[in-house]
Parts: C-alpha cells; structure tokens; sequence
C-alpha cells in the first residue's frame, strides 16, 4: 500500500473534491463543511507558526470534544508539528506532566482549564505559549481566539507543510505501569497506513456519517476523524456526557443518521441493556465496530438482536499499533455461546508472529505473545529509550517486532484468539490461572452485568483473587450462591477469594474497566 | 445437644469464610466444599476449629466432602465422635 502520504494531505484532498460536504456535526452547536473546516485550520496553522511553532515541535490541544477540537487537530498538522491531545477530564496536574514531559511548543486551551493548568505547570517549567479560547462549540470559540490575536497582529499566512510520512503526528500517552503515562509516538505512516487499511476494509463513502465517541486522546479517534475526513464523510461528534447515558446516546445515534459506529464495548452493552433501543430507527448504521477489550457474548448477542442490520466487527489492537487484527462477527450468534469472539487475522498492512517464553516462534495452535511489525507500529515511547527497546524483538533480518504483552492461540482457520494480558496471569495453588477466565465465568451468571477480577499479593495464601460485580437488580445474588455458580463452571482453585457488589465498575477514559483504580479499592 | 454444635459450626463458618452474607442463606445442606465455600485451605481451617471446639480428633478420611460438605453431616460426625 502507497503510505508516501500524510495525513492533512488526506484532509486537502477531500476539501478540494467534497467543499461543500459537511465534514463536522456538533449537535446542539452546528456544523462546519469541508471548505470552512479548512479555512480554520489554516488560520490556526498560521497563527501557530507565528508564535514560533515549526515543523518537528509538539503542540497541546486542552479542549472539550468539538468542533474547535478538529479544527485544532488539522492546523497543528499543517504546520507541520505534532498534536498531543490530553483528556480535559484528568487533573491539571496529570495533563501538565504530559505536556511538559514532550515539550509542547504551545497548547490549545479552553480558559475554564487554562488558571489550573498554568499553576501546575509553573511548577515544572516555563510556560509553553497558551492559545486561549473562551469554551468550545461549533468552531466559535477558536475563530473569536484567532480573530482578537489578528486584531493586535496579523499571522502571515503560510504554506502548509509538505511533512513526511516518517514525521511525528501525535503522540498518545497512555497509562504506565510505573504510575506516570507514557507518550507513544506515531508518524504520519503509522496513520496512514492504519487509515488506508480502513478504506480498504469498511468502503467509507461521503455519504456516511461517523460517530466520534472516543475522546481525542484515545486511538480509536484516529478512524473516526482521519478516516471519515479522507472520505468527504461527516463526523458526529458524541459529547462526553451524552457519550455516557443510554438514555440520551440512544436517541442521539438514530436522530444524527450514523452509518459507522466505533466504540468500545461498555458503551454498547449499555445501550443493549438501558438504551430501549427498540424504539429508535437504526436503519442508517451499516458497520458496528469496536475495540479495546473484551466484549462479553451475552451483551453482545443482546445488542445484535436489537440491532441485526450492521455488519459487527471485533477491531484488535494496542495503542502502539493501533487496530493490527480484525473479526467479522457472525450474522448468527449461537445461543449456547459464552466464550469471546477471535481478535482475527492480521490487517493486511502488517505481519504478525506469536513468540514463545524463549523468544521463539511457537509452533501453530500454541500459545504465546503477539508481536507485530510494520508500517502500523509506533516509533517509541516519547524520552524512553530502555522502555521503548524492550518493547520490541528485533529478529535476524533487522525486522522489529513490538511485543503487545497480549498472549494469542491462532486456529486452524488463522484466526487469532484473544487468551490474556501476559501480566494477567497468575499462579495459584500452583495452578496457572488466566483472571480473564474467571471473569468469563462469572458474566455466565444471569444477573451478573459487569466483573473485573485482580489479583492482590498475600503474605499467607501468595496471591488473594478479589471479584468487583455489578448487578442488574436490586439484591444481588448471595454469596453462598454465587460460590456455587463459580464452582458450576470453574476449577474450585479459579473461585475468587473475595467478592464485592457496586453499583457500576469505575471506569477508565477510554470507557474501559479501571483495573488500577479497582487494586486501589481492594 | 444438636442445635448447639450445628449454631456453633454456622457462626463460624459464617464468620471466617462468608463476611457479609445473609445468615438464613446458609442452611444445614448448603453444600459447603463442592459448592465452593471451602477451598483446600478453609476445609483445613474448618477441621481444626472442630477439633479444638469440640475437643475430638479427626481421622485422614474423615475430612472429605463426605463428612464435612454440609452443616448436617459435620454435626452428625462431631456427635458420632462424642457418643
């Protein structure tokens, strides 16, 4: 696949053949077309470049989801520096130590942010320059910023950057199992290439309309915006609260038209069981897809009788390549099925292996951990050269092989399936044991809605195993009856020593169970 | 005689290994070892609180489910051992 592109290019090229396409819907503030999308991206292309950003530099966006936001995205981009967005949602201080630790140029910010931000910031460094914008909504409040900045001095306007395919995008920082988030760097190869296999896979046209309901700051926006905006598609953007309740995302998905949903999974078992999606359209979404983490079958078999119509699609993938393997999830979905669907095979612009303990290829049907290479894999961890190089296996040929820390089995019919995190794994009674097992057991229970198992060191027993649940109804099961339904269906070794019942499991950012703040509870 | 030991057995194994439950949950046939209640370690634990409880001595083959799964039958066991 030809990757000599980047990724404002895919943007210019779509301006230049949809203008008048709409590109961005904000419900309850507007929309924005191709042509106008552009003109304020350039603006804040210019304006950045006058304040000294160059090419190769960083540049924080500190913004609500919106119109604002994408606009932002693409004029960082065309002048040539990378974007790092931060949640808006996380403490100040979090989102400093990001900045500072890639050494942003300048940050995009909405004001309500900004007195925190630069308090923290203070603390560690001087001040990157601030683009301050008074809130966000429809494209309003970063034309009134560019436009008081024109008012004391006009941005020169400049040419957008001809970047290269190698050159840094954006950098994404996740959680690091040291306690401070670490920045995986992508070039614009890694998402072009990723971009392209999405054409190439799910056919986007620009008629159709694609949810934006990842955050900025979490890899499964860069299908939703790259993807939808190379297409002379719309891009609906799904706010952060509505983005949460069924009750309003239900309505919202039928009313905007969405043909292409990507999310991850706990959103949707949510509208499976709180959505009384019976009662909306659904007739415009064609695809259905999602990642991140484990779909259990019985939400997901619920979710597919009320919405038979889409094609479904299981997208595997670590933020460092983003999506690597996909699924196409059977029409018909037995019944007597409990067990997840495979991740797949490998997307087609990258190769993939699975390694043994020793660092070999393990012989098929074996399991062992996912390494992938090519164009899709991220340059490193942003000032982490050690973390960056253990990531990765470099083999005889000089190929490098990232390391997912995800244990995989491939079948006979090349599908891989998802078995456990490497570091999910532990020993008890001298047994080995997968908690993603013990979780699966335990959604196998009729009332039981979400479960996250951890594992927690003890003096005595070596390893205590703690189950978090969450119930569908008023009185949850007791334990005398769920110790039973554990032994039902698993080894008498995998029962949890502990169970607690909350109302919901604390989630992540990326909508994904918080497995660090559940250890903190235990 | 019965009640005493089979209350005495309940509360403690309501105390040790089932924190927070409901008491009218656990009956005299809850099954306690295959019905996960007792793992390897709590049946240990549970034989020897009988033992020092009830001052009786458990031989090897008394410590399997057969005698030990239900309030029930570790209430006939202790008072087979007293009689």
């Amino acid at each position: 696949m030809e990757t000599r592109r980047v990724l404002h290019q895919l943007f210019d090229d779509a301006v230049a053949r949809y203008p008048d396409n709409t590109a961005v819907v904000e419900p309850g503030e507007g929309s924005i077309n191709y042509a106008d999308l552009a003109v304020l991206s350039n603006r804040l292309r210019d304006r950045l470049h006058a304040l000294g950003v160059r090419s190769g530099d960083r540049v924080g966006i500190y913004l609500r989801k919106s119109i604002d936001g994408v606009a932002a995205i693409y004029g960082i981009l065309k002048v040539g520096a990378a974007y790092v967005p931060v949640d808006p949602g996380a403490p100040a201080e979090r989102n400093s130590y990001i900045m500072h630790n890639c050494d942003v140029k300048a940050v995009v910010i909405e004001n309500r942010f900004a007195e925190k931000f630069r308090a923290e910031y203070e603390r560690l460094g001087a001040l990157p320059y601030l683009l301050t914008l008074n809130g966000t909504g429809g494209g309003r409040a970063l034309r009134q910023a560019l436009d008081d900045a024109d008012q004391e001095a006009r941005a020169p306007e400049i040419e957008t950057a001809s970047s290269n395919s190698r050159d840094l995008a954006y950098i994404l920082y996740t959680s690091g199992s040291t306690g401070k988030p670490k920045g995986v760097m992508l070039s614009h190869e890694n998402a072009v290439s990723f971009v392209d296999w999405c054409s190439e896979v799910f056919q986007p046209e620009s008629t159709d309309r694609f949810s934006s309901h990842a955050p900025f700051h979490f890899d499964l926006s860069i299908l939703d915006l790259h993807v939808s905006l190379k297409h002379g598609a719309a891009l609906v953007i799904v706010s952060e609260e509505v983005g949460k309740d069924p009750l309003r995302l239900a309505p919202l998905i039928a009313e905007q038209r969405i043909s292409i949903w990507y999310s991850a999974p706990s959103i949707l078992a949510l509208l499976a069981q709180f959505g009384n999606l019976d009662r909306h359209d659904y007739s415009t979404i064609r695809l259905l897809l999602f990642a991140g983490e484990v779909f259990p079958v019985k939400h997901l078999r619920a979710l597919h009788a009320l919405v038979p119509k889409p094609r479904y699609f299981n997208l595997y993938g670590p933020t460092e390549t983003n999506v690597c393997t996909f699924y196409e999830i059977p029409t018909l979905i037995p019944e007597a099925r409990t067990s997840p669907f495979p991740i797949g095979v490998t997307c087609s612009h990258l190769s993939s292996k699975v390694v043994g303990e020793n660092g070999s290829e393990v012989v098929a049907g074996e399991e062992g951990e996912l390494c992938i290479s090519g164009p899709g894999v991220m340059l490193g961890y942003w000032a982490l050269p050690e973390l960056t190089a253990q990531g990765f296996i470099v083999d005889a040929a000089g190929l490098h092989w990232y390391k997912t820390g995800d244990i995989v089995v491939e079948a006979s019919d090349g599908n891989y399936t998802y078995m456990g995190r490497r570091d999910r794994m532990v020993k008890r009674r001298g047994y080995r044991v997968e908690l993603g097992e013990i979780e699966a057991g335990l959604y196998r229970h009729p009332l039981v809605e979400e479960v996250a198992v951890i594992a927690l060191p003890d003096e005595e027993a070596g390893v205590k195993i703690k189950a978090f649940l969450s119930c569908g109804q008023e009185k949850h099961p007791s334990l005398i009856e769920l110790k039973r339904f554990c032994s039902e269906h698993l080894p008498l070794y995998m029962i949890p020593d502990s169970f607690s019942w909350h109302e919901t499991l604390p989630k992540t950012s990326t909508d994904k169970i918080d497995y660090q703040r559940l250890k903190e509870m235990a | 005689m019965t009640e005493d030991i089979k209350g005495t057995v309940k509360e403690y194994i309501l105390q040790e290994f089932l924190p927070g439950e409901d008491p009218n949950e656990l009956t005299d046939t809850t099954p306690l070892i295959t019905g996960g209640v007792l793992d390897s370690i709590g049946t240990v634990k549970l034989v020897m609180f009988i033992e020092e409880r009830f001052g009786v001595t458990l031989q090897a083959h008394e410590t399997d489910p057969d005698y030990l799964n239900t309030i029930e039958s570790i209430s006939n066991l202790i008072l087979s051992k007293r009689s």
